[in-house]
């Protein structure tokens, strides 16, 4: 078994990888910002829901969670209605739409009362307020966290091999059957390119934001 | 006829009643100012005013028409409150520039999006877009701050920033502009900037409600002035009768104090 062969078994695997990745980021971060408007609601029933919800899926291991999303919807109904990689989008969704909703909860509570006035006072609908001056300003604030959450999601895609999903790891773990161990470690070069890359982007969005202070 | 008036207004935050019943008229081009100490309820009545609060009681009338009766208990949409709203401009203590933007765009940000609603928006784009910048830098010259269009909040001085936000307060050419303590989070030279931006406006007949604790900026620039106690307007009259001749003892304390 050849440095290449490996190679390029491991980057068939990092294709399910990024996919997961990118698929969850896309849905995961507006559904996010759905959760956080649910979670500061006025109505006061909403707002209990959406934060119960919010601590059922931090509280949960996002493991559990793909096994649950997997198997369960099968046991219950008699027939499994979502396929792997369903299920596995399904619960990363979810469970990164939870994390990120506390992210943009924090950024936006965290913004002046005087700035929505501000722009109240001048004639400015709630919708404009939040998208023309609010929503810059929150995005400058949990660019941090966020980029912590995002880096951890690479790695999270780890958990689809659960349910047999062959992604980077579960693709090196195959070559262990022959006796290969170090694909394994090899894996490792992969996950640091990703993240690299992730690193140098959103230092990249820091410094365009760097122009204003809040 | 007043531009404004103010009819019996009551405000209460649970059981803390802030605003007692408070009543005062302004004449087009007039200078109100509201003295008073801290806690007297002067912010309150000027958020009420800009609707940021809904007083519980009481009316606000505009050139003499019923702009707000708080006895009408119809609810308000966001759109009329918004267009209430316009008649009024408010500086904020503590400036409330939007960081993000530059001078120009923070003055000029709420009128092009008001552009938007106009019916000839669409064949007109440009030129109203033009328009509004234009208008925007004028503004901003006004205020002497005709270089620092392009600096953003974090670049510029307290009290530059509080000339951008008086610019900005004009630029939807409100027929009452209201400042709530415009100069107390600065430094002493710097409040004078501040003042004579004002005094510039009020020379040139803006309707202005001006709560300060400038005394001899009220002394000098008002037409009117109130002085505020517990909720209450305790006296009221031209500057020389509050200044020059104070009747109750709680205004002779307070402006014993403030020299
Ligand atoms: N949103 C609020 N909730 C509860 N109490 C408030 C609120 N706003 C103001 N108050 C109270 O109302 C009183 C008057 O406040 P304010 O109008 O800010 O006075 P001033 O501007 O004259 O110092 C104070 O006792 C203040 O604590
Ligand atoms: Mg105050």
């Amino acid at each position: 078994m050849g440095f290449w062969e490996v190679t390029l078994s491991l980057l068939g695997g990092l294709e399910y990888t990024c996919l997961i990745f990118a698929l969850t980021l896309v849905l995961a971060l507006p559904l996010g910002l759905v959760i956080a408007f649910g979670s500061m609601s006025k109505f006061k029933p909403l707002a209990y829901v959406v934060k119960t919800f919010v601590w059922i899926i931090r509280g949960v291991p996002l493991m559990l969670q793909v096994i649950i999303f997997f198997y369960v919807p099968g046991f219950l109904l008699g027939t499994p209605i979502l396929s792997r990689f369903a299920s596995v989008i399904a619960a990363f969704v979810i469970n990164y739409a939870c994390y990120f909703s506390e992210i943009y909860r924090g950024g936006i509570e965290s913004i002046p009362r005087g700035q929505y006035e501000a722009g109240q006072v001048l004639g400015m609908t709630k919708t404009q307020v939040f998208f023309k001056v609010i929503l810059m300003q929150v995005v400058k604030r949990i660019l941090a966290p966020m980029s912590n959450e995002v880096i951890t999601l690479v790695k999270d895609t780890a958990l689809a091999r659960v349910i047999m999903i062959v992604e980077v790891i579960q693709a090196a773990q195959n070559f262990a059957g022959y006796g290969l161990m170090w694909p394994l470690f090899y894996t490792a070069v992969f996950y640091l390119a990703f993240v690299g890359i992730l690193t140098i982007l959103f230092g990249y969005f820091e410094k365009k934001l760097d122009y204003y202070k809040i | 006829m007043a531009v404004f008036e103010a009819k019996n207004i009551q405000k209460s935050f649970g059981k803390t009643e802030v605003l007692k019943g408070v009543s005062f008229e302004i004449e087009k081009g007039e200078v109100l100012c509201v003295i008073g100490s801290s806690g007297s309820g002067k912010t309150t009545l000027l958020r009420c005013v800009n609707f940021l609060e809904t007083p519980d009681k009481g009316q606000f009338f505009l050139n003499g028409n019923l702009l707000f009766d708080a006895s009408d208990k119809t609810a308000k949409t966001d759109a009329e409150i918004r267009q209430k709203r316009l008649h009024f401009g408010l500086v904020f203590q503590s400036f409330n520039l939007f960081p993000q933007y530059t001078a120009l765009q923070n003055v000029s940000l709420a009128p092009l999006l008001l552009a938007k609603e106009r019916p000839d928006y669409k064949e007109n784009k440009n030129r109203i877009k033009e328009e509004i910048l234009q208008h925007s830098s004028e503004l901003l010259v006004k205020v002497g701050l005709s270089d620092k269009m392009g600096n953003y909040p974090c670049q510029i001085s307290g009290g530059q920033q509080q000339r951008v936000a008086i610019a900005r307060a004009l630029a939807l050419k409100p027929d009452m502009l209201c400042f709530d303590e415009p100069t107390s989070a600065l430094d002493p030279e710097i409040t004078v900037e501040v003042l004579s931006v004002m005094k510039e406006l009020a020379a040139e007949d803006m309707t202005m409600l001006v709560v300060t604790h400038e005394m001899g900026f009220a002394r000098e620039v008002s037409d009117k002035v109130i002085f505020m106690d517990d909720g209450i307007i305790a006296e009221q009259g031209n500057a020389e009768a509050v200044f020059g001749n104070p009747k109750s003892k709680r205004l002779q304390e307070f402006l014993s104090v403030m020299k």
